[in-house]
């Protein structure tokens, strides 16, 4: 792909085109600007140790990542699946899996709570046994599993199609078991849509909000993540949910440049 | 002629037609399997590497059944040991030249020590030494192809299937690399099946060669036979002969043969019926007038086309049937041969090979 847009050999943009692509670029600048202009940089660090942010940050670190990781787990067979087998229903499948994306967060809360509540379909079962889910740091993981996976899905789905089937058939020619020609060829070659799908995944975990809000609450310490933090926050102390909401945007940006540098280095051309 | 070899004998439903796949390789044989684009060529060593299902009938390798569609027996690929190279080689583009080769004897459970000097052994075979580190995607056409090779030899395969081996190597190299090609599969003691849309790389490997037309072998047999006496369109182009479904008189020695509405005169025993003719453009002679004298074939007719070879043209002729003709340059200008000229083509009876 590089080498593609090398030969293609891109000229320089003209005045016109500056003019066009400008206002959405600096529409998006201004207001990420703004975070760290409205409260003297010095100051966001101070603000960042009060109790509240801190438990908050811990929260949200502990839980986006074990969100990413079960979404890796589950969700790496369920891609492969729908790359690399036909079976009837697919196409319903495909769909189902993608739904969470385009749902309002907060009816995927109510969903996750009609499912797992005290009296949901599940949930009833669950609390017989003396398992109670909503409103634990439980649920928190249950609804940023729920709202990002789909991410991580899409990704890598992509990921595997783009694996030459070829490759496959010749390590299973050479003897090798689907076990080793996944773990040896197909996962290596789409390793870049695996890598950006857990970026993407982590990220949008990161700012769920809605269904966490309906499925587990906002429970200082408990339930309580970044998001949540800045919208509590915003009541009593604007600078702290400033400080809060600026450290998100440190933590996406992070993301999206670790998933840039990865996806470089491990970078294999899609032959 | 194949103790011990494979056997395919298996049928499956393409979009066009029903692909009958039916022959057998044993010994160091090598089976080329020839046809058009569409023929069901690749489909063939997909069913015996096992990456696709027949609908029916039997794939085995000596008495090892891989397959058996009545008894719903299908081998996994990678227990098959058939060694596979494919058309663009698929080698591992995350993988480097020698963690290519020494991928195939890691899979089949060998220990790192053996898996290292195996590969190592075919690589030096093969003529890659030095490029063991090298990524695959910045060695030559050829150097790929002996990569391809190495790793699927390394794999210590019992059958070698390889699936148009010259398709993406220039016209410079593809030369040079067939006969390697050639040579090395003799020595490597592994029967083989080979398949190819180009006749003339058929021609150049052909212990024995099997024509595939629309999912059915139509003609088995060495390079001699199938030049001499061919028994489909793509067979005779194959050979560069005029092929022709006749109608036998009775009788023998010289009788006629009607080619739709034309009558030839042929020089046959006294089989009668369906019948080929066949004979090569070289014996079709061009006038402007009509020859006097002794040739038992003359007819009139127009020219549809002039291709030109490197020292002679080949003329396409409609003479209620269609012939090709080959005329040297000289015989064509002084012809003022060109599409639509009318002209006069003769055929002796002796060129002509009459065959059941």
């Amino acid at each position: 792909m590089r080498a593609a847009a090398a030969l293609r050999g891109r000229e320089r943009p003209g005045l016109r085109l500056c003019f066009g692509a400008a206002p959405l670029a600096l529409y998006i600048a201004l207001p990420l600007g703004a975070l760290f202009v409205v409260v003297p940089v010095g100051e966001l660090a101070s603000h960042l140790g009060s109790p509240m942010a801190l438990r908050a940050l811990r929260l949200t670190l502990e839980t986006t990542l074990a969100a990413t990781f079960l979404a890796v787990l589950f969700g790496t067979p369920l891609a492969y699946l729908l790359a690399r087998r036909e079976f009837r229903g697919r196409a319903a499948l495909d769909a189902l899996v993608e739904l969470p994306i385009t749902i309002p967060p907060v009816v995927a809360g109510v969903a996750l709570l009609l499912a797992f509540g005290r009296r949901g379909l599940l949930g009833r079962h669950l609390e017989l046994a003396g398992v109670s889910l909503p409103f634990t740091t439980i649920a928190v993981v249950m609804a940023q599993l729920f709202i990002a996976s789909p991410f991580f899905v899409k990704a890598a789905r992509a990921g595997f199609e783009s694996v030459e089937p070829r490759l496959e058939d010749a390590a299973r020619s050479l003897g090798a078991s689907p076990w080793r020609v996944f773990w040896t060829v197909s996962a290596p070659l789409a390793r870049p849509a695996l890598v950006s799908g857990v970026v993407l995944a982590w990220a949008r975990a990161l700012s769920e909000f809605g269904a966490t809000m309906m499925f587990a609450g906002n429970l200082p310490g408990r339930t309580q993540t970044l998001t949540l933090a800045v919208m509590t926050a915003l009541e009593t102390d604007l600078e702290t949910a400033v400080a809060v909401s600026a450290l998100a945007l440190v933590l996406a940006l992070a993301a999206l440049l670790g998933a840039r540098w990865l996806g470089g280095r491990v970078g294999v051309p899609n032959v | 002629m194949s103790e011990a070899g494979l056997q395919v004998d298996a049928s499956v439903r393409l979009d066009r037609f029903v692909l009958q796949a039916r022959f057998d390789v044993g010994g160091a044989e090598t089976l080329v399997l020839v046809g058009p684009n569409g023929s069901g060529k690749s489909t063939c060593l997909a069913l015996v590497a096992g990456l696709l299902r027949p609908d029916a009938g039997r794939i085995g390798f000596g008495n090892d059944v891989w397959c058996d569609a009545g008894r719903g027996i299908q081998l996994a690929p990678e227990r098959r040991r058939v060694g596979m190279l494919f058309q663009d080689f698929a080698l591992f583009p995350h993988l480097s030249v020698a963690e290519n080769v020494r991928y195939g004897p890691l899979s089949r459970g060998r220990s790192r020590g053996d898996a290292v000097s195996l590969a190592s052994a075919w690589i030096e075979r093969l003529g890659l030494g030095g490029l063991e580190q090298r990524a695959v995607d910045t060695i030559s056409g050829g150097q790929r192809q002996r990569v391809a090779l190495a790793r699927a030899l390394a794999a210590e395969p019992r059958v070698l299937l390889l699936d148009e081996p010259f398709g993406s190597l220039d016209m410079t190299t593809r030369g040079a690399v067939r006969s390697e090609l050639r040579v090395f599969l003799k020595g490597c003691g592994l029967p083989s099946v080979l398949v190819t849309h180009d006749p003339v790389d058929a021609l150049a490997f052909g212990d024995r060669i099997a024509v595939l037309e629309d999912g059915r072998i139509s003609q088995t047999g060495s390079r001699e036979e199938l030049l001499s006496q061919p028994r489909s369109a793509f067979v005779a182009e194959l050979a560069g002969l005029n092929l022709l479904r006749a109608e036998l008189a009775a009788g023998r020695g010289l009788k006629a043969a009607r080619v739709g509405s034309t009558v030839f005169h042929v020089l046959a025993d006294d089989r009668a019926g369906a019948a080929f003719l066949a004979f090569s453009p070289a014996e079709v002679a061009l006038s402007a007038e009509r020859l006097p004298g002794s040739p038992q074939n003359v007819f009139a007719g127009r020219v549809r086309e002039v291709l030109p070879l490197t020292d002679r043209l080949r003329i396409v002729l409609d003479v209620g049937v269609v012939l090709v003709a080959e005329v040297t340059r000289e015989a064509a200008s002084a012809l003022a041969l060109a599409p639509s000229r009318a002209v006069w083509a003769s055929v002796k009876a002796t060129a002509i090979r009459v065959y059941a």
